[in-house]
């Protein structure tokens, strides 16, 4: 490939406003005001999702509290006390408000706080929690990829449901809540609200934040960087944690029926500001930051949980020098240390099957000489025993044939003295005739 | 609060009138907010011989002083010997929302004698963008918003000869439609009357297609039957015939932009005149988004794709890319 252009590539920028561009005018209506309405256009389109996460033991309104603020009657029921283990238990479902179309997930905690050891309770959430951001990094780290319609199902606020005792924070919470602060972002609330009366809970909720503070858990704060919405957050941080009462029942009060908890002395309205935070905390987590906390998901807790794992990977943006490692050479350089550990590995498997061998070989060998020597020495026995039966054979052949020689000899013997005998009887007979 | 009538759908429908506002769709407004605050960023880039009026459309486009020429006070005016590529930053803000717009002008394309490969360090340049992209996306310490430089829209200009279009013409169109949206455009279209310029947008139109051009808006990323019918109308005026101009005229009380000749006025954004009021609405305030979301999520994977693979492909050529498309790194981290 000839090339016959010379490319000079010049970056004119004036370094007006630390952008590294100017400043200029226009003279006439351009259009591009219309960019947020194209933006949120294709959004709409697309569709939203939102995640959430409660925590908290069993029996806290987990779920009255989810039915109250989507309005809806979410399916389930309610989890038994006996669970061995936290499990994490996800249902997706698609609400929709006028144009917009929200995939929520909620998710619960199944059996937290249940068992008698509650050393492990907080790992099957930090674990939970981290599988959403594997699958996340899965897809961006993949070479084909569908990041635009990828269905998101990172974390993105975490309710924290504490116990309305009235006195402080127990372990088990300010335990769990330091595991999860780094990973999303922890809304804490104190749930059933409606045991504790007014003075109590402003002691209570004082004595929670000190807690926090003193423990170092970061909990979420309302953004308070842009004007519009950061006088109303700021107040609101100041309310944190919130108490609420979930309700889906509802009660006439006056000539409205409205959500609340009806006891003998009272009824607790679950929209009165008055009674609980419950408007606070939909204001909050739906009406005003919903996308500050899917951005603060993304932007703050993705990443460092996308930066420790690259860094566990073995993955380095400068060497030693400060120069920034290629994309192309850190993978070579993986790939390469990969291939040195597996021809490693290789040669010691050959190594040790060689050195198998040899000592198999060299038993055999032995064997095979202790083999021969056995036979050779059964061998010589046998012969020797051999050479003495034929000796005594002999000697008994010889014994034979001397008895038989004698025998003979003593028939012969016999056999004359009977002529002789049978002569002389012949004899002694003639004698006696005459 | 007490909203009557905007009543949620779940699986199990239960209309509550009174107190049905769960208030989702503030998340719009929201979304608004955070866009406004971030600001908005556009990188075009303007390819074509010299004295096609390149500078003067960009200034017409975007009403204030862009272009490079208008920068230049103490450069001499002429034409370079090799194609160069010059780019200029602007922030421009209109009614509250902030926009960094980047001209990439390219003075010297097309004016050689020998222009051969004369789309080659143009090329070399987009794709120069698309790597500072994918090098800041793949640190492991990387920034919030990743400054976005890549180019999104290349507007090509075509001299007005009314015949067809020449081979420089479509061997830039037909390299470069792979790599960036292309917005082809006639320009000085005064030059032709109505039946030249319907003729000779045939005639392109025709070229186009035989050479297997796709120039934006491409049919295969329409997304569904509304986007296909609004796209479609736009493919039919494709070449936008423009004329530009930032001198402003007195026409029948009223001082609008135009070229004013010894036999009339020819007024820009009249769209019985010429075509770029069509072109601005398409540039900037219809499809701006849809051109960068064409950019990032399909050119520039493509490109990523193309660069990840390259990686992986080892020295006797063997690709060790596994069936799931996941690069090897990510099978050392399960292995290790």
């Amino acid at each position: 490939m000839i090339v016959l252009g010379v490319v000079t590539i010049k970056l004119c920028v004036f370094w007006l406003d630390g952008e590294g561009a100017r400043a200029v005018p226009l003279s006439g209506h351009v259009g591009f005001d219309s960019m947020p309405d194209q933006l949120v256009n294709k959004s709409v389109n697309h569709g939203f999702c939102f995640n959430i996460l409660c925590v908290g033991e069993t029996g806290l309104g987990k779920s009255t509290l989810m039915d109250t603020l989507f309005n809806t009657k979410f399916e389930g029921e309610s989890t038994q006390h006996n669970q061995p283990g936290v499990q994490l238990k996800s249902n997706t479902y698609e609400l929709q408000e006028s144009n917009v179309r929200l995939k929520l997930n909620v998710v619960n905690t199944v059996g937290f706080g249940d068992q008698i050891n509650k050393e492990d309770s907080y790992k099957s959430i930090v674990e939970f929690i981290d599988a959403q951001f594997e699958a996340y990094l899965q897809e961006e780290l993949k070479i084909k990829r569908t990041l635009h319609s990828y269905h998101d199902t990172r974390i993105h606020a975490c309710l924290y449901f504490i116990a309305p005792t009235g006195h402080s924070l127990k372990s088990l919470d300010l335990v769990t809540m330091k595991k999860l602060d780094s990973k999303v972002n922890i809304i804490p609330i104190i749930a059933k609200s409606d045991a504790i009366s007014k003075s109590e809970l402003a002691k209570f909720k004082i004595k929670i934040t000190s807690e926090l503070v003193s423990n170092g858990v970061q909990i979420y704060q309302f953004p308070t960087d842009d004007e519009t919405v950061a006088e109303i957050n700021s107040t609101m941080n100041g309310h944190l944690p919130f108490a609420v009462v979930g309700s889906t029942e509802e009660v006439k009060i006056g000539n409205k029926m409205v959500r609340a908890r009806q006891y003998p002395w009272g009824t607790v309205q679950v929209e009165n500001e008055n009674h609980c935070d419950f408007v606070k905390l939909r204001e909050m987590l739906i009406r005003v930051n919903m996308e500050d906390l899917r951005e603060q998901t993304h932007t703050r807790h993705y990443e460092l949980y996308r930066r420790c794992k690259l860094e566990e990977m073995g993955f380095k943006d400068t060497d030693p020098d400060s120069k920034p490692f290629s994309l192309q050479e850190t993978y070579e350089a993986k790939r390469n240390e990969f291939m040195g550990e597996l021809q490693k590995k290789e040669e010691e498997m050959r190594q040790m099957f060689v050195q198998r061998v040899k000592e198999k070989e060299g038993e055999l060998k032995e064997a095979e000489k202790e083999l021969h020597e056995k036979f050779d020495r059964l061998k010589k026995l046998h012969q020797d025993e051999k050479k003495k039966l034929e000796d005594k054979k002999k000697a008994l052949d010889d014994e034979l044939n001397s008895f038989k020689q004698k025998k003979t000899a003593a028939e012969l013997l016999q056999a004359q003295t009977q002529q002789a005998g049978s002569s002389s009887t012949l004899k002694k007979d003639k004698e006696r005739k005459k | 609060m007490a909203d009557v009538g905007k009543t949620p759908v779940a699986r199990n429908e239960k209309t509550n009138s009174e107190f049905g506002y769960v208030g989702i769709d503030a998340i719009l407004e929201q979304m608004r907010r955070k866009a406004m605050k971030q600001g908005f960023e556009f990188n075009i880039m303007v390819v074509g011989q010299s004295g096609l009026g390149k500078s003067t459309l960009m200034n017409t486009l975007f009403k204030s002083k862009v272009s490079r020429r208008s920068l230049m006070t103490t450069e001499e005016d002429r034409i370079p010997k090799t194609i160069e590529i010059k780019s200029i930053s602007h922030d421009i803000e209109e009614k509250g929302v902030r926009m960094k717009l980047t001209v990439i002008d390219t003075p010297g394309f097309g004016d050689q004698i020998n222009n051969e490969n004369c789309w080659q360090p143009i090329m070399k340049f987009i794709n120069a963008q698309y790597e500072q992209y994918l090098q800041e996306e793949i640190n492991i310490e990387r920034k919030k918003r990743i400054p976005d430089s890549r180019v999104h829209c290349c507007i090509y200009f075509i001299p007005p000869t009314g015949h067809c279009l020449r081979p420089i013409d479509i061997e830039f169109m037909r390299h470069l439609s792979k790599v960036v949206n292309i917005v082809p455009v006639i320009a000085k279209a005064d030059t032709l009357t109505l039946e030249e310029r319907d003729f000779f947008k045939q005639k392109i139109r025709a070229d186009l297609r035989a050479n297997e051009i796709d120039v934006y808006p491409q049919k295969e990323f329409d997304e569904d039957a509304e986007d296909r019918i609004v796209n479609e109308k736009i493919r039919e005026m494709i070449p936008f015939a423009v004329v530009g101009s930032d001198q402003e005229y007195q026409v029948n009380g009223k001082r609008l932009l135009g070229r004013k000749t010894r036999w009339g006025t020819v007024e820009v954004e009249n769209t019985a005149h010429c075509e770029f009021a069509y072109l601005r609405d398409l540039l900037i305030r219809t499809h701006m988004q849809n051109i960068k979301d064409i950019t990032s999520s399909i050119h520039y994977e493509m490109y990523r794709v193309r660069r990840l693979n390259e990686n992986n492909t080892q020295p006797n050529g063997q690709t060790a890319i596994h069936a799931n498309s996941v690069p090897e790194h990510e099978v050392l981290s399960h292995e290790m």
